[in-house]
């Protein structure tokens, strides 16, 4: 211990690359902008909010834009913090979806009857652990990000304070989000014993090496299975459809969204950079993981008569959608990354279009139940036409954005060429077809059956801020879908560089 | 260096804290349990730091220790509304949504 005092006393503080950190630097400016509003116009704020949280996470595109232009790899803190291509889609990806959620939010928040400035500060605390997610490539920077974006959304899930639905959702999220994250700090901390150090090099370089030393199967298993909580993956799905359904609807966007995605980079991250010589251990966990979400999700979901948990148990069958190409990601090396990111990418959009239409159906019948939805398509044929686009598209139904999602994911663990891609393979075809079944029974709800008697069925009014939502949502699931091109420009080659 | 010793007590601290959470019904209990785990962390993140001669592992303790705060402050809040809205803390009655 005593010898590594002095290299303490001659610290110097590393160099800090300020354009790298540009980003998480003006989103931790706008929280804090937000925060100050707050408190010095009072009242008076909460006109502000909702627009300067929207335009603060413009503004924080701007250095990921100017960072992409210049197209060099970025490494601090001796490659603690590395900005790449994968960070810089990633990233991108989370400030866009934060933007639509904020879209989502507006007017959401601001009818119900809680102070709204604090859940905008929230919503960019959040979004900033989402953004230092994209980059982390040590033990501690990915805690800290998964902490960053982790407590407040427990927070943000148990917003309506007085109805003990929220309450439970913020309970049952809260308690199996920490005893998750509990778990996967006990198996960093075997990771770090093994390796003497947190960088996701050093590790990669004490796990590799084919000795079935316990504690490296265990440590492995333990984070993986701390991640597995975030993305939602049988069997550590059970909070989800209980927090998706009590939590506001916006959050539940963006739970479904964006913290299941910063749940995929890492995963990706740790298969890719943190233990690819360890192929062994992880590929038939992630095989587990992806073939039981993928089965589970789908068979409960069948049965669901609210919409919310429908969409929950839709989100675990799509996470072992996700998860299937980093089963495969030993024999098939980047082309993993490049699949679930364009996943990732597809599914943001396609799962934040159906938020943004069950929260403008909510707004006539405050009501999730999937009967409510009975006859949408004769007082809001829009509404109707674009939530059967996103079903569609969830479904996989070609052009829509959906099939090229999972013709990604097809791709990739085919590609592998072993029993175990081409069993998943199989599933996940069998798994696609289960699904059509519940997609298509919300559309036909709107399509083909009545409004209740009595229903109020003059055409439904939307706020232009959700109008603005189910516009970027529903040109991306098309744009997507037909002209992919859009998505594997930035997906396709070497997204993570390996020292 | 007793490295063995301190695991050993890690992964009982570890393995007591998961019965915690897995068996108690009481809110408060949960929350001490899920801090039992994180002790078990800490033991072994600066066992491990003293093993390899690092002080890796104790900065790592001290950012487990402040979020832990951070954590069972937020955790505590929720177990408060819980309390305010229903009088009870017992994890059992919390069942409102099933499916």
């Amino acid at each position: 211990m005593l010898s590594s005092v002095p290299a303490i006393a001659g610290f110097v503080r590393p160099d800090i690359d300020w354009h790298a950190v540009a980003p998480e630097l003006t989103l931790l400016g706008v929280g804090a902008v937000v925060t100050l509003v707050d408190i010095v116009l009072l009242e008076r704020g909460r006109a502000y909010t909702s627009a300067l949280t929207g335009i603060g996470l413009l503004v924080a595109l701007i250095p990921i834009v100017t960072l992409a232009a210049d197209g060099n790899t970025r490494e601090m803190f001796g490659g603690a913090f590395v900005v790449d291509d994968f960070a810089l889609i990633l990233k991108a990806m989370f400030i866009v979806v934060a933007y639509v959620v904020v879209l989502l939010s507006t007017n959401y928040i601001a009818e119900g009857d809680y102070w709204e400035n604090e859940y905008y500060g929230l919503l960019l605390s959040a979004v900033l652990g989402m953004v230092l997610m994209a980059s982390a490539r040590d033990l501690i920077t990915m805690f800290v990000a998964l902490e960053l974006l982790s407590i407040p959304a427990y927070l943000l899930a148990a917003w309506r304070k007085g109805d003990p639905k929220s309450n439970e959702a913020g309970l049952k999220y809260y308690l199996m989000g920490v005893f998750a994250s509990a778990i996967m700090l006990y198996g960093m901390s075997l990771l770090f014993g093994l390796a003497g150090d947190t960088r996701l090099a050093a590790i990669s370089d004490a796990v590799s090496g084919g000795d079935s030393n316990p504690v490296v199967i265990l440590g492995i298993i333990f984070v993986i299975v701390g991640f597995a909580f975030k993305v939602s993956g049988f069997p550590f799905h059970t909070w989800a459809p209980d927090t998706y359904e009590g939590a506001p609807t916006p959050v539940t966007a963006f739970l479904a969204v964006a913290s299941k995605a910063a749940g995929f980079v890492a995963l990706m991250q740790l298969v890719h950079a943190g233990f690819p010589g360890r192929d062994d251990v992880y590929q038939p966990l992630l095989w587990i993981l992806a073939v039981g979400s993928m089965t589970a999700g789908n068979l409960i979901a069948l049965r669901q008569e609210n919409i919310v948990r429908l969409m929950a148990y839709s989100g675990v069958s799509q996470a072992g959608f996700m998860l299937a190409p980093l089963a495969v990601a030993g024999d098939i090396g980047g082309e993993a990354l490049s699949a679930v990111i364009t996943y990732v990418l597809i599914y943001a959009a396609m799962n934040l279009g159906v938020f943004a239409v069950i929260i403008a159906v909510a707004r006539r019948t405050a009501s999730g139940e999937i009967s409510s939805y009975a006859g949408l398509f004769k007082y809001a044929p829009g509404m109707t036409i674009l939530m059967s686009v996103f079903m569609f598209s969830l479904a996989g139904i070609p052009p829509l954005g959906g099939w090229f999602a999972k013709f990604a994911v097809f791709r990739a663990v085919v590609e592998a060429d072993t029993g175990w891609g081409y069993s998943l393979a199989a599933i996940a075809a069998v798994n696609s077809v289960i699904a059509l079944f519940y997609y298509a029974r919300v559309a036909r709800m709107m399509w083909f059956e009545n409004a209740p008697e009595g229903a109020d069925t003059t055409s439904l009014r939307v706020p232009p801020s959700l109008v603005a939502a189910l516009g970027l949502t529903g040109a991306a699931t098309l744009l997507f879908g037909i002209y992919p091109a859009v998505i594997t420009h930035f997906t396709d080659g070497t997204l993570i560089a390996l020292p | 260096m007793l490295l063995n010793e301190m695991l050993l007590l890690g992964a009982v601290l570890f393995c007591i804290g998961v019965y915690g959470v897995l068996a108690r019904r009481n809110g408060v209990l949960v929350l001490m349990s899920i801090e039992l785990i994180l002790n078990a962390v800490n033991i072994n993140l600066i066992a491990f730091g003293a093993f390899h001669h690092t002080v890796i592992g104790q900065i790592f303790a001290l950012f487990v220790i402040t979020v832990a705060a951070a954590e069972v402050g937020i955790g505590l809040a929720i177990v408060l509304l819980l309390y305010r809205n229903r009088r009870s803390i017992d994890l059992e009655q919390v069942d409102l949504m099933k499916g």
